[in-house]
């Protein structure tokens, strides 16, 4: 039996089928979910994936956070299941203050689609664990409200404690990849809760994990390697 | 029959990209003199019943739940009468 990861589509995800390939392509079993489901088919970790979910009409991820699939994911992300949120799944973890601060528009209020040079902070979430610290990736970034804010407090706190995920590499050259994309404060691009199980980030590793698509590089799979591993090891 | 108008306005310390791209377009468009430009929402509820404390008590767990972001929005909740012949 291999690890059975749920991928929830929402009215207006995108990136549900990217993921799930992703999971596969990783060697776990990807498990379809809908927004309306009132249970999680009993799978071992969960992916809210890219997207624009109920259309982002109020704000970013704020209604898909009320949805029923949503009771249960909230429920036993608080007991230990891992969580990872990508782009749109991100923003419902912020809205749902599973992950703390939120997303605001781009500083330059343009779409932007690119591939992201970033650095990975902390290496020891249940997502990263096929990383080591410092390590540098590049993995495809592409929204509209991608700007990471939190007050000063949130952001000392997420500092000292190793909470800030990954960063975006800001020196370089901006057609390279490199710079902050969006104002994010502190250059962050990713976060993860207290225990290490919930991680969110804006970027899309799940569109990086085959050589022929994508950054032309693999650099998203770890986050699925990292999962499966500490999922049949557990 | 009363309607119940929340604001929602980004916090003074949140950067307005919006705002300032409209405050930015004024003066192509002859309106000088203005200073700053802020962006918000504005929600219109309409109300069966009376709006007692019970009910803005509710609206309010749905305004600060909701219809605003805390971590970044302020929000402030009025009620408007609304006349029946003008239904």
């Amino acid at each position: 039996m291999t690890a059975r990861i749920g991928v929830v589509t929402f009215p207006g995800s995108l990136d549900d089928r990217d993921t799930q390939r992703a999971i596969r392509v990783a060697g776990a079993e990807p498990v379809a979910l809908w927004h309306k489901d009132k249970d999680l088919k009993q799978v071992d970790a969960v992916v809210l994936c890219g997207g624009f979910s109920y259309g982002d009409y109020l704000r970013a991820g704020a209604i898909a956070r009320f949805s029923p699939v949503m009771e249960p994911l909230l429920e036993q992300a608080k007991a230990g299941l891992p969580v990872l949120g990508i782009c749109n799944g991100f923003q419902i973890l912020t809205e749902a203050h599973l992950l703390p601060g939120t997303m605001l528009r781009n500083d330059h209020l343009h779409f932007i689609c690119r591939d992201q040079k970033l650095r990975v902070e902390n290496a020891e979430t249940a997502w990263t664990t096929d990383y080591t610290a410092g390590q540098e990736i590049s993995i495809p970034l592409k929204n509209n409200d991608g700007q990471y804010v939190a007050d000063a407090y949130t952001l000392d706190q997420l500092e000292a404690e190793g909470r800030v995920a990954f960063r975006y590499l800001v020196r370089g050259e901006a057609a390279d990849g490199y710079g902050n994309p969006n104002g994010s404060q502190r250059d962050i691009a990713g976060v993860t809760n207290e225990a290490g199980n919930v991680v969110g980030l804006m970027p899309h590793p799940e569109h990086a994990v085959e050589p022929l698509i994508g950054t032309g590089r693999t650099d998203g799979l770890p986050f699925f390697t990292s999962i499966l591993k500490k999922l049949v090891n557990a | 029959m009363a309607r119940v108008v929340v604001d929602v306005m980004l916090k003074p310390e949140i950067l307005d990209p919006q705002g300032q791209a409209v405050q930015r377009a004024l003066p192509r468009l002859g309106f000088d003199g203005i200073s700053d430009v802020r962006q918000g929402k504005r929600f219109e509820l309409e109300v069966d019943g009376p709006v007692d404390e019970a009910a803005l008590a509710r609206i309010h767990d749905l305004a600060e739940s909701f219809l605003a972001n805390t971590v970044i929005e302020d929000f402030s909740i009025r009620v408007e009468e609304v006349a029946e012949a003008a239904k």
